[in-house]
Formats: C-alpha cells, sequence, structure tokens
C-alpha cells in the first residue's frame, strides 16, 4: 500500500512545552483523513513540521515517501497547505499572489489552471484585485488556491473553513472532494466536527500531544459510543428491569442506554406487556462531536 | 479538470528567478518610496552641503569639494538602501505572516540568499544610478576607473543587503529594526567619510574610521571616480570582499539551521 503521509514516533519539545510526543500515523493515498483535537493538541505542530515550517525533535514524517527534512525539497513539491491563519501580501492583486506562488514551486505559465482555480473558488471577478480590498472569506478562498496552485498530490487542509460563509463552504467541499475523488490525498483539521463526520474516511484525535484515537470514522462512531432510547410513556411505569439502563429520568421520560440497536424491540415488548403505552419514542444515534467529548474526556 | 501532476517539469532555478522577481516586484510597485525619494533626501543633502562648503574646502587635489561628495553619496544611498529593501521585506514578512508563502515552497538556502541578496543589490545599484544622474546636473563628476566603480556598488550593496537579510531574520518586532538601523547602520555610514577625507580627522577618530568597513566601500569607490583614495584601493577591495564573503556565510549558515524562520 502507497502511503500519502508517514509519521513515526514524532517528536517536537519547545523550550516550554512538550507540543508532540511521540505520533505514529499513515495516511494511504487517496484517503479523506480528519486529524481533530482540542486547541493545543499539537495538530498545527504536525502540519508545520510536515510543511517544513518547524523541524521535529525526534522522528520522522515524510510525505508522498520523501523525508520533509533530509528530501525536503520533493515532500514540499507533493504538499499543498492551506494555513490557519489569514495572510496575505498587500503588494499583489490575486493573480499576481497565484503567479507567483505555483512560480515558487517551479511551474511558470499555468494560467489556465490559475483561471480554473478562480472558477471553482468563485474569485474568478476578484482576479485583479489587490488582496486587500478582499473580504475574509475571499482571502481564505485565495489561500485554498495557493495550497492548490502546483497540483500537490497531498493536500492539507488546516481550520480551512473558520469564517466562510455556509454557502461558500459547501462550494468548498464540493470542490475538494472532486479533487479527493480525484486521487488526491486530503487531511483535514476542523472544530467543525460535523464536516469531519461527513467528509473523513478515517480520523485520528490528539491529546496533548499524542494521539488518543486513530479508525475509520464509522468504527468511532459505532465503538466509542452508546445508542439511546428515548420514550415519553403514558404513565411513569417503566419495567423494573430496565432500570439499570436509565441514565436520564424526568417524570415520564427516560433515556435508556443500548449497547446494540437490536435491543429496542425487547424493550419495547416489555412495556407493551406491562400495559403501559409509548406516547412517544426516539432512537438517538451517536454524533462525533459526542464521541470526541468522551475521548478527550479520557473515557 | 487535470490529473494530478506527479511528473510536472520542475526546477528550482525557476523558483530562485521568480522570488527574486517578486523581491524587485515589491519595490518597483512602491517606486516613488523606495527609489525617487531616497534619491531626492540624498540630492538635498549635496545641495545644501555643497553650496555651504564649495570653494573652502578641497579634499582631494584639483577635485572640487561638491564633486568629491558626489561618490560618498552615491554609495551612502546605496548602502542605505540595499539594507532597507531585504531587512524591511523580511521583518514586514514575518509580521504580517506572508513569509509562509516562500517557506511552504521547495526553495533552498542559496535560492532564498540568491534572491534577496540581489533584489537588495538592484535597489541599492538602481537608487545609487539616481543619485548619480542627479549630482551631474551640479558638477561633473569624472569616472576614471569605472570598472572599480562597478565592483564596489556591487559588493557594498552586497554587504549592506546581507546585513539586511541578517536583520530582518533576527528582528521580531519594528522598533528592533529600527534599532538596528539607527544604531548601527546610520552611524556607521555616517563615520565613514562620506563628507570628508578622514585624514582631517583627530587621530581616535581617524583609528575608529579604520576600524568601519564601510569607510574601505566609500574610500574604494571614490578611488573609482578620482584615481585618488584614502587608503590602498587594494587593500579596500580586499576588505570589502572578506566582508561580504563572511557576511554571506552568516546569512547562508542562518537560512540552512532555519534560525528564527523555521522553528
Amino acid at each position: 500500500m502507497a502511503f500519502a503521509i508517514q509519521i513515526a514516533n514524532l517528536e517536537k519539545k519547545y523550550p516550554t512545552t512538550h507540543a508532540l510526543r511521540g505520533v505514529s500515523l499513515s495516511v494511504e493515498e487517496g484517503e479523506f483523513f480528519g486529524l481533530l483535537g482540542p486547541n493545543g493538541a499539537g495538530k498545527t505542530t504536525l502540519i508545520s513540521i510536515l510543511a517544513g515550517l518547524t523541524r521535529p525533535t525526534g522522528g520522522s514524517a515524510s510525505v508522498m515517501g520523501h523525508d520533509v527534512v533530509t528530501d525536503y525539497r520533493n515532500a514540499r513539491r507533493n504538499l499543498g497547505v492551506v494555513p490557519q491563519e489569514i495572510v496575505f501580501d498587500p503588494f499583489f492583486s490575486v493573480r499576481e499572489t497565484l503567479r507567483l506562488q505555483s512560480g515558487y514551486f517551479g511551474y511558470r505559465k499555468n494560467d489556465a489552471w490559475i483561471d480554473e482555480l478562480l472558477e471553482r473558488l468563485h474569485l474568478a471577478d476578484k482576479a485583479n484585485a489587490n488582496m486587500r480590498q478582499l473580504s475574509g472569506g475571499m482571502k481564505r478562498r485565495v489561500l485554498v488556491a495557493q495550497a492548490l496552485v502546483h497540483r500537490p498530490p497531498v493536500i492539507v487542509l488546516d481550520e480551512p473553513t473558520a469564517g466562510v460563509d455556509v454557502e461558500l463552504r459547501q462550494t468548498l467541499w464540493q470542490f475538494i472532494q472532486e479533487l479527493n475523488r480525484q486521487g488526491h490525498t486530503i487531511v483535514l483539521t476542523t472544530h467543525y466536527l460535523e464536516e469531519a463526520e461527513t467528509l473523513c474516511g478515517r480520523i485520528a484525535m490528539l491529546k496533548s500531544g499524542q494521539i488518543v484515537a486513530l479508525d475509520s470514522t464509522k468504527n468511532l462512531l459505532a465503538g466509542f459510543s452508546e445508542k439511546y432510547l428515548r420514550l415519553t410513556l403514558g404513565s411513569n411505569r417503566l419495567p423494573a428491569q430496565f432500570n439499570v439502563q436509565i441514565i436520564a429520568n424526568t417524570g415520564n421520560q427516560y433515556t435508556l442506554a443500548l449497547q446494540d440497536f437490536t435491543e429496542v424491540e425487547p424493550v419495547l415488548a416489555a412495556i407493551r406487556e406491562s400495559n403501559v403505552p409509548i406516547l412517544e419514542m426516539e432512537v438517538v444515534q451517536p454524533d462525533l462531536e459526542e464521541v470526541f467529548v468522551k475521548i478527550m474526556a479520557g473515557q | 479538470m487535470k490529473k494530478i501532476a506527479y511528473d510536472q517539469q520542475w526546477s528550482a532555478m525557476s523558483g530562485f528567478s521568480m522570488l527574486l522577481y517578486k523581491e524587485l516586484l515589491r519595490f518597483w510597485k512602491v517606486a516613488f518610496q523606495t527609489i525617487a525619494g531616497p534619491v531626492l533626501t540624498t540630492v538635498l543633502y549635496l545641495v545644501v552641503f555643497a553650496h555651504v562648503l564649495a570653494g573652502r574646502v578641497e579634499v582631494f587635489p584639483g577635485v572640487s569639494y561638491t564633486a568629491f561628495l558626489v561618490p560618498g553619496l552615491v554609495m551612502m544611498s546605496s548602502l542605505q538602501n540595499a539594507f532597507a529593501n531585504s531587512s524591511s521585506s523580511l521583518i514586514q514578512s514575518k509580521i504580517t505572516g506572508n513569509i509562509i508563502f516562500v517557506l511552504l515552497p521547495p526553495l533552498g538556502a542559496w535560492e532564498f540568499f540568491g534572491a534577496y541578496l540581489l533584489a537588495a543589490i538592484v535597489r541599492g545599484v538602481v537608487v545609487g544610478i539616481g543619485v548619480y544622474l542627479a549630482g551631474l546636473i551640479l558638477t561633473a563628476v569624472p569616472m576614471a576607473k569605472p570598472l572599480w566603480v562597478v565592483i564596489f556598488a556591487i559588493l557594498g550593496s552586497g554587504i549592506l543587503g546581507n546585513l539586511g537579510i541578517i536583520a530582518g531574520i533576527w528582528a521580531e518586532k519594528f522598533d528592533q529594526m529600527a534599532a538596528f538601523q539607527s544604531f548601527i547602520i546610520m552611524p556607521l555610514t555616517f563615520l565613514s567619510g562620506v563628507f570628508y577625507s578622514i585624514h582631517s580627522l583627530p587621530p581616535f577618530w581617524l583609528w575608529l574610521s579604520h576600524a568601519n568597513p564601510i569607510f574601505y566601500l566609500i574610500d574604494g569607490f571614490r578611488y573609482g571616480f578620482f584615481a585618488h583614495s584614502d587608503v590602498d584601493p587594494w587593500l579596500s577591495l580586499a576588505i570589502a570582499t572578506i566582508s561580504f564573503l563572511a557576511l554571506s556565510f552568516v546569512v547562508l549558515t542562518m537560512l540552512h539551521r532555519g534560525y528564527k524562520l523555521r522553528h
């Protein structure tokens, strides 16, 4: 299996903090991979090491098989990074910014691709506007275009949708998903967990510089959280055998924990047998946010 | 949509030339501020000093004070602008965060060094040419040894361009940069014999001037115009070359290590 990113025992110590504590993970080519964690977990440090902005104090990292320290030119050629902070060079227009960035990567005469990027990111009418004249959301889309201008096989997006409105967020994700379908590997960090849940096939969760969960999104959702059955009964007489499953109870409203959805039917049958009418019923699926909160709380 | 370009032709030379182009474009876009302004300031020095001292001072035999002053001011403006170019570009990029755009691409230390240094030299030389042309309106300034003029213009701008890169990488705030400029660059350029021959100085100041590498740049540069200098021009050339190489080594070492750029 070819790996887009391979990280082994990666360490980063700053004078006062230990940002990464032996992180190891691999991302296969063509994956849509999520990197989640609270602020200060080490996500940006990890991305910075991949991008060559930060040097590791131990371990190794490679992009498309190229070590980010010893073979940095090839590693960086294969990587496009959308940084978290909105930054721009006020001396240049949008098109100049993209031409320069393309040229830094050694690609001249790249205007056809630049035009396509501008079109896809809804920036075509701003191509000749100075960067200072753009709104925050537009500047962020220029950052996305800059990351893609050399058509890297691996694309890292560090909080790309912060401050971008809903419609443009959808446009951006459609574009990124299309790139992913074409074979680009995508690594995403975001605080919008519903985005990660929808988009990412696999997720790593970082906490205090260590990986605390690494699995497919499906397995994380299935394995790290219980399902719930919320019932509103005609009276407050829930059969006693289910008392141990109660996690919330207000009057005639009960929330029961389930290990599996197959447990739903026995519960309903027992209630029917005890002649208690069921007024409302809701089966609650866990979401990634819940999984995230539990993992971060150490459960 | 195109396929993923794993195999697209790529060259490091192109990355270097694009970074150089960006650095040139950066000052050219605000040429009024980066070229016209410094030329005007320097010409004002020339007009005032020449008016006050012309006819009263003859530093080199047969050379008017105004003519003597022109090469010194040309060199001083070149040096200050070469420093300003690389230092301001780097500190602005660092503080606004857009330095990331040149740190993410596959540019090595040599390309980074070459692009910032060459842009600084070009700005220094362009401003110097502007001051020289303006000086010619006021007085005739012969150029006895043009090759010496060219070599010292490039070496001088290169030395200060290197110092600008060092200061730009080192400084974390604009006031640190201002301190570097006010307390190191300005005294060194003013106490370098721009306005006088150091032989007219008291012994202590004469000794201090000899310890100032910029004195040799001004003196060697002036030799190119008048074939007359305070010290042996070959000594000036040697000191300028060694200073340039030493500073280039320092800059390249900083860039290789990622000092204050790649944490």
